[in-house]
This record gives C-alpha cells, structure tokens and sequence, in this order.
C-alpha cells in the first residue's frame, strides 16, 4: 500500500495499475475476514437465543425483514445435523467395513432405517431431547436438529461404508506393508478414496435436510405446538394464513439460500475433490470453482494453514506413528474382549425388550386403527407408483431429447438443476393454492406433490443415460433405418434403462418419504387430508396416537424395504448385467 | 553360500471351502532369499507366485509351514522390507514426493528428514523435478519410478517386486529393467536382496541370480537353479538362449526331466526339474493326481486356431522360444494356447518345440463350419467337463441343466475364482463347439442341435 502514495501524488492512472494487484493480493484476505467478523456476530446471536428461556411457542413473524435471520437459524440448523451426520457416517460406516461380525447387521439395520420416514422419529426425538434439557430452547433446537439429521444420515453412511469396502486390493497392501499407523490409513487412504462419494451424498442429504425442514421447525405433538423462527416455520405460517405474497418470499429466499449454497460450498468442494479421483489419466473436463480459486490465492490464508493445519497434521501423523509402535508389544487384553461380549449382550437384551414393548403396543391398537393404516398402505403405493408413472412417462422423452442435443443439454441442464434444488415442500403452497381454485382434492393433489419432489431423479438420470449412449450405436441405427419405436426399443431403453433404474429407485424412496407431508397439510387455517400411510403418520403425530404412528411407521419401513429388495434390487442387478455398456 | 535373510520351510497355502474341504494353492514349498542375490520367482499366471510373495513379506499367513527371518521365526509382518506392486498402487491424491514421504511419516520421520530421503529417492530413480506432480500426470514408466522410489526409501532389507514391468509397454519395461539392474550392480540400492515375480522368462534370465520356476495348481517349485552367467547378460548369446530354452521345457512339460547341455557355465542345477526327487514326489503326489479334475487352460478358440495355421505355415514344427520373440508374446499368453492346443489333440510339445498333429493340420485346412465339426470332435474325446455337460444333457428330458451342477463339480477342485474362470473356458469351447448353449439369465445350459456332420460342405483335407 505505501508504494501507492508517490511523490508525484494521485493518478487515476496509477491507481488503475495498482488495482489489478490490489485485486489478487488483498481481496481474498479482506473477503476473509469479513466472513470472520460475520460469523462472530452469528455464533453471539444464536447463542444467545438457544440458552435463552423456553418458549414452545414462538411468534413467527410475516415480516419480510424476518426473513434474512430466520434463513441464517435454518442454515445452521441444517449444518450442525449435517457435521452430526458426518460424524455418525465415520464412525458407523468404519465399524461396519472393518469388523464382518458388525456388518452383518449393520448393513440392513442401514436399510429399515433409511426407509423410515422423518416425521415417525420425530415424537421420540422431541420427547427426549426436550426432558434432555428442561426450561431450555436448546432441547427443541436439538431434537429440530436431530429430525434434520435423521432425513440426512443414511445414504451418507452406506456411501461410505461401500468405498472402504472397495478400495483396491494392492492399495491396501501398500499401505500395510509401509506399516502406515490407523491414523495414516484413514487421512492418506480411506477418508480420500471416499471423498468423491461422501460429497456426492451430502449434497443429496443437505437437499433432503430442505425437503423435510417445513415439517422439522413447526409441528404439533399431542397438545403440545412447538415452533422454531426459521424458513420452514416461515413459509408454514405464510401457507397457513394464506398469505401468498409472503409464500412467495419465503421461497424466494429460499431459492436465493440454495443457489448461494451451490456456490460457496458445493461448486468449490466439487472441485477440489476433483483431485481424489482414482483415474489413470487426467480428463480434460475438469469441474471448476471461483470461491475455489479464491481460496487458494488468498496469501493470509495459505499463511493460517502453514501455521495451522500443517503443523497440526505433522504432530498427528508423527504421534500416530510412534504410538503404533508401542502398540505392537500389548496383546488385546482379555477385558477388552468381556466388555464387548457384555456389550453385545446388553444390547440383544435391550432389542429384545423393545420387540417384546412393540409387540404389546401393537396388540392394544384398535381394528378401526389397523384397517385404516392397511387402507392407507394401498392408497399410498397406488400413489406412489402412479407419481413414478407419469414422472417416467414426461421425464423420458424430454431427457433423451435433451440428452441427444449437446446444446439443449448446455442450456438446460443448470435450468433444471435450480428448478430441482427448490424444495418440493416449499412450492406444496403454491400448488395447493391452485388445487383450490381449480376443485381439485388433495387426493389427486398430493400425487401432483409427490410428482413435484420426485420427477427431478429421473429426469437427470435420464438425460445423463441418453448422453452415455455411444455414438456409433447410435449411426449404426441410422445406417440400418431404425427408426421410431424400433429405434426406441432396440436402441434408448434399453441404452439408458440402468440410468432409469438408479432414477427410479432414488425417486420412490423419495416419493414413500415425501407422502406423509403431501397427504396431510396445514393450509388456511384447515387441515388437507386424503386416505393413505403418509397421512395417517402425519395426523398420529398431530395427535400423540404413539401406537399408531408406530404401528403405521412399520408398514411403511417393511413396504419399501420389501418392495426394494423384490423390485428394485432385481431390476439393478438386470441393469448391472446385461444392459451395461461395456468399453 | 551367503546368509538367509528370508526363509520358507514347507508353507503351504489352501482356503478352506464351504463343505469342509480345502483346496491347496500354494503346496508344499521351501524358499529362501538371500543376502547380495536376485532371487526370481517364475511362473505362468494364476500359478499362485503372488500369493507365495504375500506370504513371504508376512501380508498373508501361510496355513502351516514357517516363515523364518534371519533363523528366526516369523509371526506378522516382515520387519523391514518393500513391495513394488504391477498396479503400481500410489496414493492418487497424493504428489510424487507426498507418495515417497507417506512410509517415512508411518516410521515417524520428522518432516525436514523426511523430506531429505524423500528426495533423495526421487533422485536415485531419475524423477527430480516431478516432486509436486501428481500420479495421474505421468506415464506408466514414471508411476513406477515413483513406486520404486517409495520402495527404495525405507531402505528395505530385501525389495519384493510382484510383475512391477508388466503394466509397461516393452520399450519401457526394458529401460526401467536396465536401471534397475545398474542401480544394484552398482551397489547404489539400499537393499541387500531382491525378489522379483515375474511370468517373463527372459526378465527373469536376465536379472536373475537364482530362478524358481513354479508350477501350477498348486503351487510348487519344478526347478530351481542359479544362474552363472556374468552380467551384462547378452540375450542372443548362446548360453541365455538356451538357458530360455531350458525354462520353456520346464513350463511345457513339467513332468520330464530336462537337462542343461552346458550346465557348469550357464547354470548350477538345485533342484531337478519334476520339482522335488522324483521318487518321493511321486508317491506323495500319486494319489492326489488321479483324483484331480482336468483344468483348462483359459484358451479361446480364435488363438488355438491361429496358432495352428501359424505352424501349418512353418512346415509343422517351431521353437518355443523363437515363436513367442516372433508374436511378441509373454509365456504367460502363449502358454495357456499351447496347452489348449495339446490337450485338443492338434499339438504336441517335444524338447522345447510345438509339432502340429495330423487333425491339427486337418483343422487348420478347414473352412468355418468343418472347424466346428472338429472342434467339437476334439472337445468330446478329451475334455471332461465338456463330456460331462453333453452326456447330462443327452440324458435330461427338457435337454437343459443350471449351471449350478458344474460350479459344484469345479468347485471340489479349484479356488473360488478358478471356477469361475473355468467355466468360462469350458462355456466358450462349449458354445464353439455346438455341444450347448447357455442363457445367462436363467444360467441354464441348453443343448443345441448338433451340427451337420455328413452332409457339411467339406474342403479337400490336405495333408
């Protein structure tokens, strides 16, 4: 800065020059601590909310100036369950790589869990959380956080968990016949070889954190109506007083969050994951980031991190090393062994008196209870499969176009991918809203919601399957005049059939979970409800009906994952085998 | 004779199957690695040499048999010693120098040390200046100087290589092999002895101080021999190709004896060929032997045939040797065709030579559907799992059997992953020959109509 006041004083000119340095060297930094400065402010702020006294119902306020706070409390809501998420994701899915006696029931445990919708933890979860910390906003904030993590943990943990399982044979070796110490292991091999897939998921989960977060800060349990200032809240108290314009904020706040989400997170994160490919050869296309670039010019960060991190990581590495080495003396004691044979024993204990609970739960439930759920079962599946229907029957056609024309794909594909980062749940007002107006009931309506949730999976699967069709398959068609329907039979379903397969997999999951929020709404001040599993998850949480709400939660669970395993995991294997496209 | 850094007495190898049997990849087999030696380990693939340097570097136990380490038996890991693996197997996300650096941080070098043998490595291999690459931005050749440096700077006690050129294209297989080979000679490897895999019997000639020829299913050693010749090793010398020779006979025809013509200049003879003395190889092998099932060489039809139209072109008979210089192909792949061709009747091996046979010459001459006819008379005289699959066949009344039932039978003799590739042997001959067809969905196995014997447009035989 002291080479710019010369003696010849200011010059527009010189000034001009300065600033492109001025621009590389500073900006970064400046940008930093501002951030820095930003995010003091926020920790005081939500602190100071949290520890503050309970209030179970909050006003949600209308007010547009609402908004840019109530974003930054649904934010960290969905960042703190996300670390929780990966924490979990660490630590579950190493246990279950490493130790076989585990896997075996770990892995389906992962199954049943990841079919269980968000709301049916929610009683639980808020229950405990809440006798956790008395006369606190923290208990709420923690069991809010906690619905968030359940919709987000799962697909993390399996992604993770399936790259331990396959890192290469001769890695492996490598690093045990350096004698890499666990700690190595994890932060050279296993935590990189994973990267790709771990960031990939959480993505998935943080959109899902979205999705669920209307239903997350605002419900009612039993007599009970807890609330939480933030988005979700905000936007369910605009659609419940039917005030459209402040809907329409809301989401487009939302939308504002998200995009900017993509851009300072997940476009950089991308990015720099790029480097732990396991390719060969580099690619040519090679994703890039300018928050990315950022970073890695910002000269006071590079200093903070030659200060920081690197020391840090070499007194890890080095600990880690020589603690190894005194570990090889020590045998594995033999109470190490009792304390996990006791454990094991507490734990099957422990499963046995909550079958034995559940058992007894569900004999006191009413016929007229049962039937009801049985019903809904039914109107659900129909619903479901009928929202996978029509969202194949559209998706297809507009993604292989898409996915035939490189530069319709160009344009399109970024318009869809805001269009799908929106989170159904916040348009289901809207929707509604023409529902209506139109005469229509949510019985009808709710297939248009689960539609608007899930047809995003397929459509980009599609169009991303329609891409990986070869060329010259595609002009061996046209030398042999294969057109129309023979074109589509002999060549494009069966080309982007695995692509569909993984599309529709991931939108039914989606669409058994989004039901039991498109089956029963708050709107106006009324309640919307039609005949199916969702509602009755939604309406027994309303009511505090536990037993039902549990009873019907075990349907649903035992559905999918009896539907996946019969359905589903066939038509993957089919894809796997005979309509992969093979180099 | 110099000390034994490494020593294996009698390990063996099997996994246990799920009916209670096991099956032996790895059989009874002594191996010792000594100070100031390369010692090679040859053998066509899937012979079980990998798994014999797994369990000589501690990464795999051998289920009985010791490991002895300098006298001293072994349980775990070998203290102090380095693989360069085929694969090459670096840390993609890591640079060159953080790949070199990545065993000395597990030893708990400090960073400015570590770095300074970092280097220091890089440098012996020829690859300062690349420190800050990452592996994805070099060649194959460059990747595995990375390895060899990462190897090279634990100082390891002996430097295990499993197939480490053989990722490579020739040319680069050769400059790297030559360096090697000066770096060791040179005595500027911190290493005191190297073991080396390998299924190029001219690399193991060429570098070696003692060859190990294995075997197959299992394992076991058929011949072993020091090597006398001095370096540089000239490979049109007289001696080196006869000693090539030698090792061709050895793989072909192990059960043989061979001998080495100039023995005393070429090479010290350890262990005969036929493996262990013969008298008391056999009477242990015997029993094993008539109960076990014939195993396929993965050969497909395509290289059986071009195979015999090579030799029906070079008047009936070739050098093993000159014939796999003249294709360009390892042992390892000429191998299984040679075999496939000798137990289909259309070949024989002789000293070191490949004869065609009279039907060899006939199926040769053949036009595209004759082939067949041949093939598949071939196949049903001397293949038992394709006799097998045709006699069922005959004999059930839809004409189809799952798969199920030969995975059964090929599972009593080979390992998990033999089967497999046994069966896609068998299926492939099978599905030449028109004894059957197999739908992959149902894994069924459908008989097809035999192919026209009689009537088939038959070409003139030559003779």
């Amino acid at each position: 800065m002291k080479k710019s006041i010369s003696p010849r004083g200011f010059s527009a000119y010189r000034l001009w020059t300065q600033l492109p340095r001025l621009e590389i060297s500073f900006l970064p930094d400046l940008l930093m601590f501002a951030a820095a400065m930003a995010l003091f402010y926020g920790v005081l702020e939500v602190g100071r909310a949290w520890f503050g006294p309970f209030t179970p119902e909050v006003e949600i306020s209308h007010s547009l100036w609402a908004l840019p706070a109530y974003a930054g409390y649904s934010l960290l809501r969905i960042a703190i369950a996300y670390i929780l998420s990966l924490a979990f994701t660490l630590v579950y899915g190493y246990i279950a790589a490493y130790n076989p006696k585990a896997e075996r029931f770990m892995i389906p445990l992962l199954d049943v869990l990841q079919s269980i919708p968000v709301l049916s933890f929610l009683p639980g979860v808020m229950l405990a959380m809440v006798a956790l910390f008395p006369g606190r906003q923290l208990g709420v904030e923690a069991g809010a956080i906690l619905l968030i993590f359940t919709g987000q943990v799962w697909n993390m943990a399996f992604s993770f968990y399936a790259s331990l399982k396959s890192i290469p044979k001769d890695m492996r070796e490598a690093a045990t016949i350096y004698r890499f110490s666990w700690w190595q292991r994890f932060v050279e091999m296993e935590l990189p070889f994973a990267a790709i897939g771990l960031v990939w998921n959480s993505m998935m989960s943080v959109a899902g954190g979205w999705f669920f977060l209307m239903a997350c800060e605002m419900f009612v349990l039993g007599s009970r109506d807890f609330r939480l200032p933030g988005l979700g809240s905000y936007l369910q108290t605009a659609a419940s007083a039917g005030d459209t314009r402040s809907i329409l904020w809301g989401i487009a706040t939302m939308v504002a969050v998200i995009v900017l989400l993509d851009q300072l997170v997940w476009r950089p994160v991308i990015a720099w994951a790029e480097k732990f490919k396991v390719e060969q050869v580099e690619s040519t296309d090679t994703p890039r980031s300018w928050v990315l670039n950022l970073f890695r010019h910002s000269p006071g960060l590079q200093r903070i991190r030659n200060r920081t991190v690197q020391p840090l990581r070499e007194k890890l590495i080095l600990f880690f090393a020589r603690e190894r080495k005194t570990d090889e003396v020590t045998q594995a004691s033999p109470w190490k062994l009792w304390l996990t044979r006791a454990l094991a024993v507490a734990l099957l204990a422990g499963m046995g008196y909550a079958i034995v609970r559940v058992a007894m739960l569900l004999s006191g439930l009413h016929k007229a209870d049962l039937q009801e759920a049985g019903l809904g079962l039914l109107a659900t599946f129909f619903r479901v499969n009928l929202a996978l229907l029509l969202g194949a029957l559209w998706t297809i056609p507009v993604g292989v176009a898409i996915g035939f024309n490189p530069r319709m794909a160009r344009i399109a594909q970024p318009l869809a991918q805001i269009a799908a980062s929106v989170p159904a749940t916040a348009l289901f007002p809207v929707v509604l809203l023409l529902l209506i107006r139109v005469g229509g009931g949510l019985g009808l309506g709710s297939i248009a919601l689960l539609l608007l949730g899930t047809q995003w999976y397929i459509l980009f699967n599609v169009i991303a399957g329609a891409i990986a069709i070869p060329t010259d398959l595609k002009e061996c068609c046209s030398v042999f005049r294969l057109e129309g329907i023979e074109r589509w039979k002999k060549l494009i379903l069966p080309g982007i059939f695995p692509y569909l397969v993984t599309g529709l997999v991931t939108a039914s999951g989606g669409a058994w979970n989004a039901s039991i929020v498109a089956e029963y709404f708050h709107f106006k001040g009324h309640i919307y409800t039609t005949t199916g599993l969702g509602a009755t998850i939604s309406q027994a949480t309303d009511n505090g009906n536990f037993d039902l709400l549990l009873a019907a939660t075990i349907l649903m669970a035992a559905t999918v994952v009896t539907v996946n395993r019969l359905v589903w995991r066939r038509l993957y294997a089919l894809a796997e085998t005979r309509y992969r496209l093979e180099s | 004779m110099s000390e034994a850094i490494i020593e294996a007495v009698a390990v063996e190898k099997s996994y246990p199957q799920p009916d209670g049997t096991r099956i032996q990849v790895v059989g009874t087999t002594n191996l010792a690695v000594e100070t100031g030696k390369i010692v090679a380990l040859l053998g066509p693939s899937g012979c079980g040499k990998s798994t014999l340097l797994r369990i000589l570097t501690g990464l795999s136990q051998p289920s009985s048999g010791t490991l002895l380490w300098h006298g001293k038996p072994l349980d775990g890991q070998a203290p102090n010693v380095a693989i360069v693996f085929q694969s090459f197997a670096l840390f993609p996300w890591l640079t060159v120098i953080q790949n070199v650096e990545a065993p000395l941080e597990a030893k708990g070098v400090p960073e400015v040390e570590r770095r300074k043998r970092a280097l220091r490595a890089l440098d012996t291999v020829g690859l300062d200046g690349f420190e800050t690459a990452y592996p994805k931005e070099l060649s194959g050749g460059m990747k595995q100087r990375v390895g060899f440096a990462r190897a090279l700077v634990v100082e390891p006690e002996v430097l295990f290589m499993d197939e480490p050129f053989s990722a490579l294209d020739v040319l680069t297989a050769e400059n790297l092999r030559n360096e090697l080979l000066e770096l060791w000679l040179s005595k500027k490897m911190p290493t005191s002895a190297i073991f080396i895999v390998t299924h190029n019997i001219e690399e193991a000639v060429m570098l070696a101080d003692r060859v190990m020829v294995l075997g197959r299913n299992p394992a076991r050693v058929r011949s072993d021999f020091n090597v006398r010749l001095k370096h540089p090793r000239d490979r049109k010398s007289a001696r080196f190709v006869e000693l090539v020779d030698y090792i061709y006979k050895v793989m072909t025809e192990p059960d043989t004896e061979h001998t080495l013509p100039d023995a005393e200049t070429t090479a010290e003879i350890i262990l005969p060929t036929g493996g262990l003395a013969k008298d008391t190889f056999k009477k242990q092998e015997a029993p094993i032997r008539t109960a076990r099932y014939q195993m396929l060489p993965h050969a497909r039809v395509g290289g059986i045939a071009g195979l015999l139209e090579l030799l029906r072109d070079r008047g009936g008979r070739e050098d093993l040797f000159r014939l796999s210089e003249e294709l360009v192909m390892d042992v390892e792949d000429l191998l299984p065709i040679l075999e496939a061709g000798v137990l289909l009747g259309f070949a024989l091996l002789k000293e070191g030579d490949v004869q065609i046979t009279p039907k060899g010459i006939e199926f040769a001459d053949a036009d595209i559907q004759r082939r067949k006819v041949l093939f598949r008379e071939a196949a049903l005289e001397h293949i038992t799992i394709l006799k097998q699959i045709d006699s069922i066949l005959k004999r059930k009344a839809d004409h189809s059997i799952n798969d199920e039932f030969f995975h059964d039978i090929l599972d009593e003799h080979f390992a998990e992953d033999e089967v497999q590739r046994q069966f896609e042997t068998a299926l492939n001959w099978g599905r030449y020959a028109e004894i059957f067809d197999y739908d992959r969905e149902k894994n069924l196995l459908i008989q097809t109509e035999p192919p026209p014997t009689p009537d088939a447009p038959v070409t003139t035989a030559a003779p």
